[in-house]
């Protein structure tokens, strides 16, 4: 084989407390697609972050076409040819595309930038690559999916001959997922190299040629995905066996606990988000929501727990009527909620862990008397908690700010579930997370289901909504458009209903007819 | 209710050391670069700061100087110190500071002939119900409608004052030329401390001073234990996850701004019953400005409130008897105050500073 475009022997890196890095090696071939696969906190942003100058190893050396280089910055390494994609963008938002993507690069013509050779020269690369993009659109204004294909732009812009992509995924719709695929291929189809991190394993099955994976901060083992199967890599990645479909009893319905009646809720804009919806959850039963993000689940789920005043309609909870009442009204009454954005939402990340324990039950005894705290019992809750949901932390006193994703969530999970609620509405609980927490987050959601508890699950991600839920209703553009049980919808049906296939007709149907979700 | 202690106290010390160096170190700094400036100046820093250290801690007299000029900024700062925790920057203190001055000035008057700690804690009271009163409004539209408390409380401290040189001026005008209050009876007046501790030989400094340490000490204990103290720090870090919690962002508001506001308020009142007994309208050398800056100084941490004030304190008394033996301007004194703010508020700076040293630190080490 020719010697490879980038070479990493050895590399370490420590952080205060952590080895993030420990003696990773890994070499990139050009027309070649390596999936880096790891568990949140693996290493593996540490590590490309290093080959993109953006920090120094502390062992080790990089080579870039069989020469040592010492990586200095990211100006660097874009001069050596590596392009990166982070996680976070880093586009600057009221620039237009071709503004982001020339940054830095500009032709110019007469000291001025030279604009319209500049979105020439993004049309080109834009219909070379299949990344459709309009090159005068304002980033602010753009989808995050585009987004991304401005910064793959921007790489590319300045001949990127290696493009890494750090969790590229994270952030896209599924059918955006695929789009990214094509382009991925695309780009190493013209010789271009991909190192591609994720820690989903279905993306690595279907488009690396060869996968590494790290745990711990280390390389545990190299594949391909034609030599291995999903659960094989879940292994590699967990260091242990990992079951993907969770067992599950049927459910034993019992008392209605949710009632929702011909809901609407104004988003933002005061525009009608949720359109008249009506159904209900009884005891031990998970309900889904399944949609595409932006058809009203968001205000749906506020609406429910005390966050945004519905415009009409009502919403009982055991009979009792809180259409109307606070988010405290809906905690004390039993409703808990896993918030869609944790560090919004569902933390407070500069509190320690039993500051956030306590967060919504801190008026409540034992927790306080008369308004003062009493820390003996606080702390304990939170170190049972903390044992009993597996959080991996020094301590209770540590900010959550200094915890992983996963452990975030386990966080909230522990202090939502812990309040022993009626109502568990859990939104995108497992977003972000890796196959670990994944596991964990729904036998736990399965567990208050069995323990007679009624969920209220929303989730774009089809594999969660079908494992998990006794129903499943499907919402496009503010109404609920189709009602499957459990094990009724493929994910092809699925997927339909929610990207509206069908969903035109229903609307219309429904204005006509007045029949109203199924 | 007591925490159970986990850290071990090494790791407490060092936790406290780490949480200590910026101010320091800005302090250091501020101190450094105020030197150059008197060498510049032609004035030899080495005669300046010994005079100035003299000024503000030589005796019992001195000492006692430097708390007088601490207390008020001692209130203003816990007061903006609690705003500031809540994600709220109460920028008119002074102003909340002027009502209760006006509230003293009227009250002991009112109270002559009655019984000095009842008429102490009745002035106490109803300097604090005023402060937070003024704050009220700018909370209140804070809350209901979203206007900034910059521009409010601002706009609020521009009223306050307006209202006090107006009563002073007429309706609460003293017989005789100067526009000021008539004198209180001893009754509604602070005693002063030197009655109690005798070392502090006959400087001015009042009880005041042990009050506003009292008042930190609580607030400290309001802010770490109580779900009061919780919710206004929820609210500052992040709102959205308290509302989650099912904290109301608005009622918080509301309380914590009325807060810092009576915390303002009772710097005016022991300004008044400790220091002027009177009102008139130049009582406050912009304490509530001040207030600020030993707030940053202290990292919006009660306890640092108190060591920020007597810094100020300290500064400002020092910087006559530097005037006098080193004949440095007290000018340079504001310097280095505007110097302290500036390294505090780019703590960035200092922290960076404190990472270097502490690199190169442990490259000599190795
Ligand atoms: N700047 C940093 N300072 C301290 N620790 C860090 C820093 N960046 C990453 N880490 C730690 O290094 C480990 C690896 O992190 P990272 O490379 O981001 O993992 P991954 O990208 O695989 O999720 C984690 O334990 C993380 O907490
Ligand atoms: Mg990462």
């Amino acid at each position: 084989m020719a010697s490879p475009i980038i070479e990493m022997r050895g590399l370490t890196k420590r952080f205060p407390g952590v080895l993030a890095n420990d003696e990773v090696s890994l070499s990139l071939h050009s027309g070649e697609i390596v999936a880096l696969l790891g568990e949140n906190g693996a290493g593996k942003s540490t590590l490309v972050n290093m080959v993109y100058g953006l920090l120094t190893p502390d062992e080790g050396s990089i080579l870039v076409d069989g020469e040592e280089v010492n990586i200095r910055s990211p100006r660097h390494a874009i001069d050596l040819g590596i392009g990166m994609v982070h996680q976070h963008f880093m586009l600057v938002n009221p620039l237009t595309v071709t503004e982001n993507i020339v940054l830095g690069a500009e032709p110019t013509r007469l000291g001025a930038i030279d604009f319209p050779a500049a979105r020439a020269s993004v049309r080109e690369l834009s219909s070379q690559y299949g990344l459709k993009i309009d090159p005068d659109a304002v980033v602010r204004d753009l989808a995050v999916g585009m987004q991304q294909r401005a910064e793959i732009l921007k790489a590319l812009h300045r001949d990127a001959r290696v493009l890494i992509l750090d969790e590229p995924t994270a952030v896209l719709t599924p059918q955006e997922v695929r789009e990214l695929f094509s382009v991925v291929r695309s780009l190493v189809a013209d010789g271009l190299s991909v190192v591609f991190i994720t820690h989903k394993l279905e993306e690595v099955m279907s488009i690396a040629d060869r996968v590494v994976v790290m745990r711990d901060g280390a390389v545990v083992g190299e594949t391909r995905p034609a030599d291995t199967d999903m659960a094989g890599l879940a292994r590699m990645m967990v260091g242990r066996d990992v079951v993907f479909r969770v067992e599950k009893k049927p459910s034993r319905c019992g008392d209605t606990v949710l009632e929702v009646n011909d809901l609407s809720v104004l988003d933002e804009r005061r525009l009608e988000a949720v359109k008249g919806v009506s159904f209900s959850v009884c005891a031990g039963e998970i309900v889904a929501i399944a949609g595409v993000s932006g058809n009203g689940q968001a205000e749906l789920v506020e609406a429910i727990t005390g966050l945004r005043r519905p415009a009409a309609g009502t919403i009982a909870l055991k009979g009792k009527d809180i259409t109307h009442g606070t988010a405290r009204e809906a905690i004390e009454t039993g409703v808990s909620h896993v918030p869609e954005d944790r560090h919004r939402r569902g933390l407070v990340l500069e509190f320690n862990l039993m500051e956030n324990m306590i967060l919504g039950d801190h008026r409540l005894a034992p927790y306080s008397k008369r308004g003062v705290f009493d820390y003996n019992v606080i702390s304990e809750v939170s170190k049972k908690r903390i044992a009993d949901y597996d959080v991996r932390t020094p301590s209770e006193r540590v900010k959550a700010e200094a915890l992983s994703g996963g452990n975030q969530q386990k966080v909230v999970l522990a202090r939502e579930l812990g309040r022993d609620p009626d109502l568990l509405v859990a939104a995108q609980p497992t977003r972000g997370l890796d196959v670990g927490a994944i596991e964990f987050v729904h036998s736990q959601i399965l567990a208050e289901r069995d323990s007679g508890k009624a969920v209220l699950l929303i989730s774009l991600e089809l594999e969660e909504v079908q494992s998990l839920a006794d129903r499943i209703l499907v919402m496009f553009e503010g109404r609920i458009v189709r009602e499957f049980e459990a094990g009724e919808a493929s994910d092809e049906e699925l997927g339909y209903f929610m990207t509206g296939g069908g969903g035109a007709k229903f609307a219309e149907a429904t204005v006509e007819g007045g029949a109203v979700d199924g | 209710m007591a925490e159970p202690s986990v850290a071990t106290r090494g790791q407490k010390i060092a936790h406290l050391l780490r949480e200590l160096a910026v101010p320091v170190v800005s302090v250091m700094l501020a101190m450094g670069i105020g030197s150059v400036i008197m060498l510049v100046a032609g004035y030899d820093p080495l005669v300046a700061f010994p005079a100035m250290l003299k000024g503000a801690f030589g005796g019992g007299r001195q000492i006692g100087e430097t708390l007088l000029r601490a207390t008020p900024l001692m209130f203003t700062g816990l007061a903006v110190a609690y705003g500031f925790r809540a994600g709220l920057f109460n920028i008119g203190a002074e102003g909340q500071l002027f009502l209760g001055g006006l509230s003293a000035a009227w009250l002991g008057i009112v109270l002559a002939g009655l019984p000095q700690p009842f008429n102490i804690v009745m002035m106490l009271l109803a300097g604090a119900a005023i402060g937070a009163a003024w704050a009220f409004v700018p909370a209140l539209l804070k809350a209901k409608v979203g206007a900034h408390e910059v521009i409010t409380t601002m706009m609020f401290t521009y009223i306050g004052r307006y209202i006090v040189s107006w009563l002073v001026t007429g309706p609460l005008k003293a017989p005789g030329q100067i526009p000021q209050t008539s004198q209180l009876p001893p009754e509604s007046t602070l005693p002063r401390m030197h009655d109690l501790f005798g070392f502090l030989a006959v400087s001015r400094v009042h009880l005041g001073f042990v009050i506003g340490v009292l008042v930190a000490m609580l607030l400290w204990w309001v802010l770490k234990y109580t779900t009061l103290g919780y919710e206004a720090r929820a609210v500052g870090l992040n709102p959205w996850a308290s509302e989650t919690g099912g904290i109301s962002v608005p009622s918080t508001t509301i309380k914590a701004l009325c807060i810092s506001g009576a915390l303002a308020g009772l710097a005016g009142v022991t300004e008044v019953m400790g220091v002027h007994y009177r009102l008139h309208d130049q009582f406050s050398a912009g304490f509530g400005f001040t207030g600020i800056a030993v707030a940053l100084l202290a990292k919006n941490n009660p306890l640092g409130v108190i060591a920020a004030a007597i810094l100020f304190g300290a500064l400002s008394a020092g910087a006559g008897t530097m005037q006098l033996e080193a004949f440095v301007p007290t000018k340079v004194i504001f310097i280095i105050q505007a110097l302290i703010i500036l390294f505090v508020a780019a703590e960035q700076l200092a922290r960076w500073i404190i990472g270097r040293t502490r690199r190169v630190g442990v490259e000599h080490a190795s």
